[in-house]
């Protein structure tokens, strides 16, 4: 009974051998190599490594923008095809859709659904609120600030009640002070939420302050080269000593695969 | 909290020194008039310096505008029938520009959007688009006889392409990601058009329509040409052909107003449309 639940909670996201060439006229880029990866329901997990070795692809692939070479992923044994609202991807450029206003942008998916107007506007309003931007429900997106577009890109895929959140750097573009107020704020909405994350990031700081495990990419081709849990307490403190202890720990593992590397490049 | 509001306007706007003697908008209204007030004293004077009689002096201009509008000075065919004309242009202008608006826009869309009708039409479009509109006349004789329907065809002929091409482009210069976040919220199909593709395209849309009503006045002039008793290209027409100078150029002007106010319109509609993009605004 116990073995059966733990299995059924395992198999919430199951990546299985999953790999991506990209053909650019005569040549071809193997962007991802056997990647296997599963992932739990209500999971934090970061995918972090040098650019360049495949997350953005993985991401991609996960919410079904692109389609795998070979391999296949599955969300609750359902194999992806192609993008489903059970999915929800968070943009580093944000991507919303300019003519509308904030509140346009975040009752869209619910709008789809074609749900009464009362229900709809429920919803809207208590993601508005979510994300602090009830003020600002009115304004079109290029009234806004870096850190305001992306709560309501946050907003959006929420209030359209998705499953799995998925984040592609999402604060890499905002200054240090706006990344850290909105690293609590998702870390608020994933407890509250329980929605499973994965999210996309090259900072390990970022990665260990947020996630239940950190999982480690390498280029060339882009596969995964260590699956480190994070057994941190949260609220996590960046300055503790066993927080640095463990950044230190996940530095490691990325440039003990870059040096080597980067010396066959130089000889 | 960082979220302070991007303001639309500066903060530091520019420290205005002194007053201006005149409000900006007084200015700038004062500019626009003053330039034709000169053109039309330069026009007068060169008419008197070379004694010609083949081009009227301005006042005589509008003496026959006078009557064109209202009558009782020449009391000829033209007399009090500026409505009549104005009106079986615009009738044709407005037709032909919205035959065109409501086939180019969206075939514009299917085109920039959907690859496999991009392939099936941009080759026989792209073949069709050199051919000069006016090059259409004779054949549009042929389908539609001497007559208003040829000019509205010319019209639409005129305005279709750039409504069309401006379409494919502002659909080709979305960002992907947006019509990847739409379908990632569960929207497809013809939703996808109507709430993320047209819109998306909207400012690339109207560059094309104002375009676009520019040929179609253009247009009009050519299509009313070809034997059509009303219209302002017939009074220019028959200017011509009575050598009343004066005429010609009252329906030049005229067509000038028409279109200048036309196109304030479309911007107008333009500016509101596009209000979420303050840099697309005429
Ligand atoms: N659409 C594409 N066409 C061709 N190559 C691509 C495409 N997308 C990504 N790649 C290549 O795949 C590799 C991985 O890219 P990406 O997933 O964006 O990496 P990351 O997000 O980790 O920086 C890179 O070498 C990149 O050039
Ligand atoms: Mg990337």
């Amino acid at each position: 009974m116990v073995e059966n639940t733990a299995k059924a909670r395992r198999q919430f996201l199951s990546i299985r051998d999953v790999t991506k060439t990209f053909q650019l006229g005569a040549d071809s880029v193997q962007a991802l190599r056997s990647v296997n990866l599963t992932i739990d329901k209500g999971e934090f997990v970061c995918l972090i490594g040098a650019s360049g070795c495949g997350k953005s692809t993985l991401l991609r692939i996960i919410a079904g923008f692109e389609q795998p070479t070979s391999g296949q992923i599955c969300l609750h044994e359902n194999t992806i095809t192609g993008p489903g609202s059970d999915r929800g991807m968070v943009f580093q450029d944000y991507a919303l859709f300019p003519w509308m206003t904030v509140r346009e942008n975040i009752s869209f998916g619910p709008r789809q659904k074609g749900l009464a107007k009362k229900y709809i506007d429920e919803i809207t309003n208590e993601h508005l609120h979510m994300v602090g931007l009830e003020k600002f429900a009115d304004r079109y997106p290029m009234q806004l600030s870096g850190g305001m577009k992306q709560r309501v890109a946050i907003a959006r895929v929420l209030a359209n009640e998705c499953e799995l959140l998925l984040m592609d750097e999402p604060f890499g573009a905002l200054d240090a002070l706006t990344r850290e107020s909105l690293q609590q704020e998702l870390l608020e909405i994933w407890e509250r939420t329980k929605v499973t994350v994965i999210f996309v990031t090259h900072s390990v700081e970022e990665a260990v302050l947020l996630s239940d495990r950190v999982v480690v990419m390498t280029a060339g081709p882009g596969r995964i080269e260590a699956d480190v849990p994070i057994e941190l307490v949260r609220p996590r403190e960046v300055s503790a000593i066993d927080f640095n202890q463990v950044r230190r720990e996940i530095t490691q593992r990325l440039t003990s695969h870059v040096a080597p590397r980067e010396l066959k490049a130089v000889a | 909290m960082e979220n302070a509001p991007v303001s639309t306007v500066s903060p530091e706007a520019p420290a205005v020194a002194s007053k201006p003697w005149l409000p900006e908008r007084v200015q700038s209204v004062l500019l626009a008039v003053a330039f034709p007030v000169l053109l039309v004293v330069l026009w007068h004077q060169l008419v008197v310096m070379t004694g010609t009689k083949l081009v009227p002096k301005p006042y005589q201009v509008g003496t026959m505008m006078w009557d064109f509008a209202f009558g009782g000075i020449h009391d000829d065919a033209f007399s009090g029938t500026i409505l009549t004309h104005l009106f079986a242009s615009m009738q044709r202008v407005y037709g032909g520009f919205a035959l065109a608006i409501v086939i180019g826009i969206p075939l514009g869309l299917l085109i920039g959007k959907v690859k496999i009708i991009r392939q099936l039409l941009d080759p026989t479009l792209s073949l069709l688009r050199p051919i000069p509109v006016t090059a259409w006349l004779p054949l549009s004789m042929i389908f539609f006889g001497l007559g208003p329907r040829s000019a509205v065809f010319l019209v639409f002929l005129g305005a279709f392409y750039p409504i069309l091409l401006n379409t494919i482009f502002g659909v080709r210069s979305v960002d992907p990601r947006l019509f990847e976040a739409a379908s990632m919220l569960g929207c497809d199909g013809s939703r996808m058009f109507r709430q993320v593709v047209l819109p998306a395209a909207m400012p690339g849309i109207f560059n094309g329509l104002r375009l676009a009503h520019g040929f179609a006045w253009i247009l009009i002039v050519v299509g009313e040409m070809t034997g059509v008793p009303t219209g302002l290209g017939s009074v220019i027409m028959d200017g011509r052909t009575l050598s009343r100078t004066d005429m010609v150029i009252t329906g030049m002007i005229i067509i000038g107003i028409a279109g200048f106010l036309t196109d304030r319109i479309i911007v107008c509609i333009n500016n509101w449309m596009l209000r979420w993009s303050p840099q697309h605004h005429g």
